[in-house]
Protein backbone atom coordinates (compact mmCIF):
# COMPACT_ATOMS: atom_id res chain seq x y z
CA UNK A 1 0.00 0.00 0.00
CA UNK A 2 1.94 3.08 -1.05
CA UNK A 3 -1.06 5.96 -1.26
CA UNK A 4 1.16 8.60 0.92
CA UNK A 5 -1.77 11.07 1.61
CA UNK A 6 -3.40 10.67 5.03
CA UNK A 7 -7.05 10.27 5.03
CA UNK A 8 -8.82 11.03 1.91
CA UNK A 9 -10.30 14.81 2.13
CA UNK A 10 -13.42 14.33 -0.10
CA UNK A 11 -12.91 18.30 0.50
CA UNK A 12 -16.09 20.17 -1.68
CA UNK A 13 -17.64 23.36 -1.10
CA UNK A 14 -18.12 24.33 2.46
CA UNK A 15 -18.33 21.04 3.53
CA UNK A 16 -15.79 20.15 6.35
CA UNK A 17 -15.16 23.76 6.07
CA UNK A 18 -14.72 26.17 9.23
CA UNK A 19 -18.05 28.43 9.13
CA UNK A 20 -17.37 31.40 6.85
CA UNK A 21 -15.37 33.66 8.75
CA UNK A 22 -16.39 37.74 8.65
CA UNK A 23 -12.60 38.07 7.70
CA UNK A 24 -13.91 39.03 4.26
CA UNK A 25 -12.04 41.38 3.05
CA UNK A 26 -12.17 44.73 4.57
CA UNK A 27 -11.22 47.48 3.32
CA UNK A 28 -9.10 47.11 -0.09
CA UNK A 29 -8.33 43.92 -1.31
CA UNK A 30 -5.57 45.65 -3.31
CA UNK A 31 -3.57 46.82 0.02
CA UNK A 32 -4.56 43.44 1.47
CA UNK A 33 -3.10 41.90 -1.03
CA UNK A 34 0.42 43.84 -1.08
CA UNK A 35 0.54 43.47 2.92
CA UNK A 36 0.03 39.57 1.88
CA UNK A 37 3.02 39.99 -0.66
CA UNK A 38 4.72 41.77 2.79
CA UNK A 39 4.64 38.98 4.80
CA UNK A 40 5.14 36.52 2.41
CA UNK A 41 8.81 38.16 1.10
CA UNK A 42 9.67 38.22 5.08
CA UNK A 43 9.70 34.87 5.49
CA UNK A 44 13.15 33.18 5.49
CA UNK A 45 13.77 30.77 2.35
CA UNK A 46 12.75 26.98 3.21
CA UNK A 47 15.96 25.69 4.85
CA UNK A 48 16.25 22.46 3.17
CA UNK A 49 17.13 22.29 -0.28
CA UNK A 50 14.40 20.83 -2.64
CA UNK A 51 14.20 17.13 -2.62
CA UNK A 52 12.53 15.37 -5.56
CA UNK A 53 10.08 12.92 -3.54
CA UNK A 54 9.23 15.45 -0.66
CA UNK A 55 7.88 17.75 -2.99
CA UNK A 56 6.03 15.96 -5.41
CA UNK A 57 3.56 14.58 -2.28
CA UNK A 58 4.24 18.91 -0.88
CA UNK A 59 2.93 19.83 -4.35
CA UNK A 60 -0.06 17.58 -4.52
CA UNK A 61 -0.40 19.14 -1.16
CA UNK A 62 -0.50 22.93 -2.24
CA UNK A 63 -2.79 21.60 -5.00
CA UNK A 64 -5.52 20.92 -2.15
CA UNK A 65 -5.77 24.59 -1.33
CA UNK A 66 -5.93 25.46 -4.23
CA UNK A 67 -8.96 23.49 -4.77
CA UNK A 68 -10.41 24.53 -2.65
CA UNK A 69 -9.84 28.36 -3.28
CA UNK A 70 -11.28 27.22 -6.95
CA UNK A 71 -14.28 25.74 -4.95
CA UNK A 72 -15.55 27.90 -3.11
CA UNK A 73 -13.95 31.79 -3.99
CA UNK A 74 -16.24 33.87 -2.79
CA UNK A 75 -15.06 32.64 1.22
CA UNK A 76 -12.70 34.02 3.10
CA UNK A 77 -9.61 32.25 2.47
CA UNK A 78 -6.95 33.11 5.60
CA UNK A 79 -3.23 32.07 5.57
CA UNK A 80 -4.09 29.76 8.45
CA UNK A 81 -7.26 27.96 6.83
CA UNK A 82 -4.99 27.57 3.92
CA UNK A 83 -2.14 26.10 5.43
CA UNK A 84 -4.32 23.73 7.46
CA UNK A 85 -5.94 22.18 4.34
CA UNK A 86 -2.76 21.05 2.79
CA UNK A 87 -0.96 20.26 6.20
CA UNK A 88 1.57 22.68 5.99
CA UNK A 89 2.75 25.34 8.41
CA UNK A 90 1.33 28.75 7.89
CA UNK A 91 4.99 30.15 7.96
CA UNK A 92 5.70 27.63 5.14
CA UNK A 93 2.59 28.01 3.30
CA UNK A 94 2.65 31.34 1.15
CA UNK A 95 6.13 30.90 -0.15
CA UNK A 96 5.57 27.24 -1.05
CA UNK A 97 2.07 28.28 -2.96
CA UNK A 98 4.15 31.11 -4.94
CA UNK A 99 6.87 28.70 -5.43
CA UNK A 100 4.62 26.08 -6.56
CA UNK A 101 1.98 28.30 -8.26
CA UNK A 102 3.99 31.42 -9.66
CA UNK A 103 1.72 33.69 -7.67
CA UNK A 104 0.97 34.88 -3.89
CA UNK A 105 -2.33 32.82 -2.85
CA UNK A 106 -4.42 35.67 -1.96
CA UNK A 107 -3.58 36.98 -6.02
CA UNK A 108 -4.52 33.86 -7.19
CA UNK A 109 -7.99 33.99 -5.27
CA UNK A 110 -8.13 37.28 -6.83
CA UNK A 111 -8.18 35.83 -10.11
CA UNK A 112 -10.68 33.22 -9.37
CA UNK A 113 -12.80 35.76 -7.73
CA UNK A 114 -12.70 38.16 -10.70
CA UNK A 115 -13.06 35.27 -13.44
CA UNK A 116 -16.22 34.40 -11.56
CA UNK A 117 -17.48 37.75 -11.54
CA UNK A 118 -16.96 37.86 -15.00
CA UNK A 119 -18.93 34.81 -16.16
CA UNK A 120 -21.66 36.03 -13.84
CA UNK A 121 -21.91 39.46 -15.29
CA UNK A 122 -21.75 37.74 -18.93
CA UNK A 123 -23.97 34.51 -17.98
CA UNK A 124 -26.54 36.22 -15.75
CA UNK A 125 -28.79 39.21 -15.07
CA UNK A 126 -27.75 39.84 -11.83
CA UNK A 127 -27.40 43.15 -10.60
CA UNK A 128 -23.25 44.03 -9.98
CA UNK A 129 -23.94 44.68 -6.38
CA UNK A 130 -25.08 41.28 -6.31
CA UNK A 131 -22.74 39.71 -8.26
CA UNK A 132 -19.73 41.45 -6.16
CA UNK A 133 -21.78 40.42 -3.14
CA UNK A 134 -21.71 37.00 -4.34
CA UNK A 135 -18.29 36.76 -5.40
CA UNK A 136 -16.67 37.56 -2.00
CA UNK A 137 -16.67 41.44 -2.22
CA UNK A 138 -18.00 43.36 0.68
CA UNK A 139 -17.96 46.75 -0.78
CA UNK A 140 -19.49 47.81 -4.58
CA UNK A 141 -16.96 50.51 -4.56
CA UNK A 142 -13.95 47.50 -3.81
CA UNK A 143 -15.41 45.87 -6.26
CA UNK A 144 -15.65 47.97 -9.16
CA UNK A 145 -12.21 49.77 -8.61
CA UNK A 146 -10.51 45.91 -8.42
CA UNK A 147 -12.63 44.63 -11.58
CA UNK A 148 -11.05 47.71 -13.80
CA UNK A 149 -7.88 47.87 -12.48
CA UNK A 150 -7.51 44.00 -13.20
CA UNK A 151 -9.26 43.37 -16.48
CA UNK A 152 -8.78 47.20 -17.92
CA UNK A 153 -12.96 47.36 -17.91
CA UNK A 154 -15.43 47.86 -15.85
CA UNK A 155 -17.87 45.22 -14.58
CA UNK A 156 -20.76 47.28 -17.16
CA UNK A 157 -18.43 47.51 -19.64
CA UNK A 158 -17.42 44.09 -19.56
CA UNK A 159 -20.89 42.89 -19.41
CA UNK A 160 -21.73 45.15 -22.64
CA UNK A 161 -18.93 43.71 -24.41
CA UNK A 162 -19.11 40.08 -24.05
CA UNK A 163 -22.85 39.59 -24.42
CA UNK A 164 -22.23 40.73 -27.93
CA UNK A 165 -19.75 38.06 -28.40
CA UNK A 166 -21.13 35.20 -26.51
CA UNK A 167 -22.25 32.09 -28.40
CA UNK A 168 -20.00 29.38 -30.24
CA UNK A 169 -18.53 28.14 -27.05
CA UNK A 170 -21.44 26.25 -26.05
CA UNK A 171 -19.77 23.11 -26.63
CA UNK A 172 -16.98 23.55 -24.35
CA UNK A 173 -17.33 22.50 -20.93
CA UNK A 174 -18.52 25.90 -18.61
CA UNK A 175 -15.44 25.67 -16.04
CA UNK A 176 -12.99 25.02 -19.07
CA UNK A 177 -13.75 28.36 -21.06
CA UNK A 178 -14.29 30.23 -17.50
CA UNK A 179 -10.94 29.56 -17.13
CA UNK A 180 -9.66 29.80 -20.70
CA UNK A 181 -10.79 33.72 -19.57
CA UNK A 182 -9.05 33.74 -16.14
CA UNK A 183 -7.08 37.12 -15.69
CA UNK A 184 -3.38 36.51 -16.18
CA UNK A 185 -2.56 39.08 -13.17
CA UNK A 186 1.29 38.70 -13.00
CA UNK A 187 1.90 41.67 -10.31
CA UNK A 188 0.05 42.92 -7.64
CA UNK A 189 -3.27 44.62 -7.84
CA UNK A 190 -1.45 47.73 -6.60
CA UNK A 191 1.16 47.54 -8.70
CA UNK A 192 -0.97 46.97 -11.50
CA UNK A 193 -2.67 50.31 -10.97
CA UNK A 194 0.59 52.30 -10.77
CA UNK A 195 1.81 51.29 -13.76
CA UNK A 196 -1.51 52.25 -15.44
CA UNK A 197 -1.44 55.46 -14.21
CA UNK A 198 2.37 55.81 -15.36
CA UNK A 199 1.29 54.73 -18.79
CA UNK A 200 -1.63 57.04 -18.91
CA UNK A 201 0.36 60.33 -18.21
CA UNK A 202 2.72 58.81 -20.78
CA UNK A 203 5.66 58.03 -18.64
CA UNK A 204 7.98 54.75 -18.44
CA UNK A 205 9.18 53.44 -15.31
CA UNK A 206 12.54 54.26 -15.97
CA UNK A 207 11.40 58.62 -16.60
CA UNK A 208 9.80 58.12 -13.38
CA UNK A 209 13.17 57.41 -11.27
CA UNK B 1 -12.28 2.71 -43.69
CA UNK B 2 -12.49 3.62 -39.78
CA UNK B 3 -10.50 5.47 -37.16
CA UNK B 4 -10.64 5.18 -33.32
CA UNK B 5 -8.19 6.15 -30.43
CA UNK B 6 -7.49 3.19 -28.69
CA UNK B 7 -4.87 4.64 -25.92
CA UNK B 8 -4.40 7.86 -24.17
CA UNK B 9 -2.17 7.88 -21.48
CA UNK B 10 -2.00 9.91 -18.30
CA UNK B 11 1.50 9.99 -16.14
CA UNK B 12 1.11 9.15 -12.68
CA UNK B 13 3.14 9.49 -9.80
CA UNK B 14 3.17 5.75 -8.82
CA UNK B 15 2.11 3.27 -11.21
CA UNK B 16 0.68 0.77 -8.04
CA UNK B 17 -1.71 3.48 -6.57
CA UNK B 18 -2.88 4.87 -10.16
CA UNK B 19 -4.23 1.16 -10.72
CA UNK B 20 -5.86 0.83 -7.44
CA UNK B 21 -7.64 3.84 -7.48
CA UNK B 22 -8.79 3.61 -11.00
CA UNK B 23 -9.44 0.02 -10.45
CA UNK B 24 -11.03 0.08 -6.82
CA UNK B 25 -13.17 3.30 -6.65
CA UNK B 26 -13.59 3.68 -10.47
CA UNK B 27 -14.53 0.01 -11.94
CA UNK B 28 -11.80 0.03 -14.37
CA UNK B 29 -9.98 -3.39 -15.14
CA UNK B 30 -6.33 -4.00 -16.21
CA UNK B 31 -5.65 -4.44 -19.79
CA UNK B 32 -2.27 -5.17 -20.21
CA UNK B 33 0.24 -4.79 -17.53
CA UNK B 34 3.83 -5.37 -19.53
CA UNK B 35 7.35 -4.66 -17.83
CA UNK B 36 10.50 -4.53 -19.31
CA UNK B 37 13.26 -3.50 -16.90
CA UNK B 38 12.22 -0.75 -14.99
CA UNK B 39 9.65 0.46 -17.49
CA UNK B 40 6.01 -0.73 -17.21
CA UNK B 41 3.50 -0.17 -20.16
CA UNK B 42 0.06 -0.12 -17.99
CA UNK B 43 -2.81 0.27 -19.31
CA UNK B 44 -6.69 -0.12 -18.11
CA UNK B 45 -10.36 0.11 -19.69
CA UNK B 46 -13.49 0.32 -18.56
CA UNK B 47 -16.27 -2.69 -18.82
CA UNK B 48 -18.81 0.39 -20.64
CA UNK B 49 -15.72 1.21 -22.71
CA UNK B 50 -13.89 -1.98 -23.40
CA UNK B 51 -11.91 -0.58 -26.44
CA UNK B 52 -10.62 2.85 -24.97
CA UNK B 53 -7.30 1.79 -22.79
CA UNK B 54 -6.45 4.62 -20.30
CA UNK B 55 -2.69 4.38 -19.96
CA UNK B 56 -1.06 5.23 -16.61
CA UNK B 57 2.37 5.72 -17.30
CA UNK B 58 5.03 7.51 -15.24
CA UNK B 59 7.59 10.06 -17.29
CA UNK B 60 11.06 8.15 -17.41
CA UNK B 61 13.95 7.10 -18.98
CA UNK B 62 14.72 6.18 -21.81
CA UNK B 63 11.51 7.99 -23.07
CA UNK B 64 12.46 11.37 -21.32
CA UNK B 65 15.43 12.59 -19.14
CA UNK B 66 15.66 12.83 -15.28
CA UNK B 67 15.01 16.79 -15.56
CA UNK B 68 11.98 16.54 -17.70
CA UNK B 69 10.43 13.49 -15.64
CA UNK B 70 10.82 15.83 -12.69
CA UNK B 71 9.16 18.77 -14.52
CA UNK B 72 6.48 16.21 -15.69
CA UNK B 73 6.09 15.04 -12.79
CA UNK B 74 5.25 18.20 -10.86
CA UNK B 75 3.44 19.05 -13.71
CA UNK B 76 1.17 16.65 -12.37
CA UNK B 77 1.58 17.12 -9.07
CA UNK B 78 0.22 20.54 -9.43
CA UNK B 79 -2.72 19.80 -11.25
CA UNK B 80 -1.42 21.70 -14.66
CA UNK B 81 -1.88 18.53 -17.03
CA UNK B 82 -4.79 18.89 -19.65
CA UNK B 83 -8.61 18.31 -18.99
CA UNK B 84 -10.09 14.95 -18.66
CA UNK B 85 -13.67 14.39 -19.19
CA UNK B 86 -15.55 11.27 -17.53
CA UNK B 87 -19.46 10.38 -18.95
CA UNK B 88 -21.06 9.43 -16.84
CA UNK B 89 -25.68 8.44 -17.04
CA UNK B 90 -26.02 9.45 -13.27
CA UNK B 91 -23.63 12.32 -11.51
CA UNK B 92 -25.04 12.51 -8.54
CA UNK B 93 -25.12 8.92 -8.00
CA UNK B 94 -21.52 8.39 -9.26
CA UNK B 95 -20.41 11.12 -6.83
CA UNK B 96 -22.28 9.50 -3.93
CA UNK B 97 -20.66 6.07 -4.56
CA UNK B 98 -16.82 7.49 -5.27
CA UNK B 99 -17.18 10.09 -2.31
CA UNK B 100 -17.76 7.07 0.32
CA UNK B 101 -14.89 4.93 -1.86
CA UNK B 102 -12.30 8.16 -0.51
CA UNK B 103 -12.21 9.72 -3.72
CA UNK B 104 -10.97 13.30 -3.57
CA UNK B 105 -13.71 15.53 -4.96
CA UNK B 106 -12.88 19.07 -5.45
CA UNK B 107 -16.40 19.65 -6.50
CA UNK B 108 -19.64 18.44 -6.08
CA UNK B 109 -22.36 17.67 -8.51
CA UNK B 110 -23.48 21.05 -9.90
CA UNK B 111 -26.55 21.50 -12.44
CA UNK B 112 -25.37 23.74 -15.10
CA UNK B 113 -27.58 24.34 -17.93
CA UNK B 114 -29.15 20.99 -17.56
CA UNK B 115 -26.47 19.02 -17.72
CA UNK B 116 -24.60 18.03 -14.15
CA UNK B 117 -20.78 18.01 -13.72
CA UNK B 118 -18.89 17.24 -10.62
CA UNK B 119 -14.95 17.33 -10.58
CA UNK B 120 -11.83 14.68 -8.80
CA UNK B 121 -8.78 13.97 -8.78
CA UNK B 122 -6.52 10.93 -8.71
CA UNK B 123 -3.70 10.57 -6.43
CA UNK B 124 -1.24 12.10 -8.07
CA UNK B 125 -3.07 15.20 -8.92
CA UNK B 126 -4.58 15.02 -12.52
CA UNK B 127 -8.17 16.43 -12.88
CA UNK B 128 -11.52 14.40 -14.08
CA UNK B 129 -14.10 16.49 -14.78
CA UNK B 130 -17.51 14.12 -14.23
CA UNK B 131 -20.23 15.12 -16.72
CA UNK B 132 -23.94 13.80 -16.90
CA UNK B 133 -24.97 14.95 -20.50
CA UNK B 134 -28.05 17.02 -20.97
CA UNK B 135 -31.05 14.36 -21.62
CA UNK B 136 -32.02 14.88 -25.16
Amino acid sequence: MAVVRGAPAPCVGTRGCPAVTSEGFPGSIASRNAQMEATTQAIPPPTPPRSVGTDLLLLRRLLRAKDRMDAASHEAWPVRRLAEVCGVSEAHFARSFRDAFGMPPHRYLLTRRVERAAALLRDTSFSILDIALQTGWTSLGTFGRTFRDVTGESPSQLRQRTRAAAAALDLVPHCFVSAAHRPDLKMAVSEKRRMTQLNKIGLTEGEVL
Amino acid sequence: MSQVVQVVGLYVRDQDEALRFYVEKLGYEVHTDARNGDYRWLTIHHPDQPGFQLGLFRPQSPMVDARTAQALEEAVAKGAMPPLVLVVSDCRAAYHSMARKGVEFTQPPVERYGAIDASFRDPSGNGWKMVQAREG
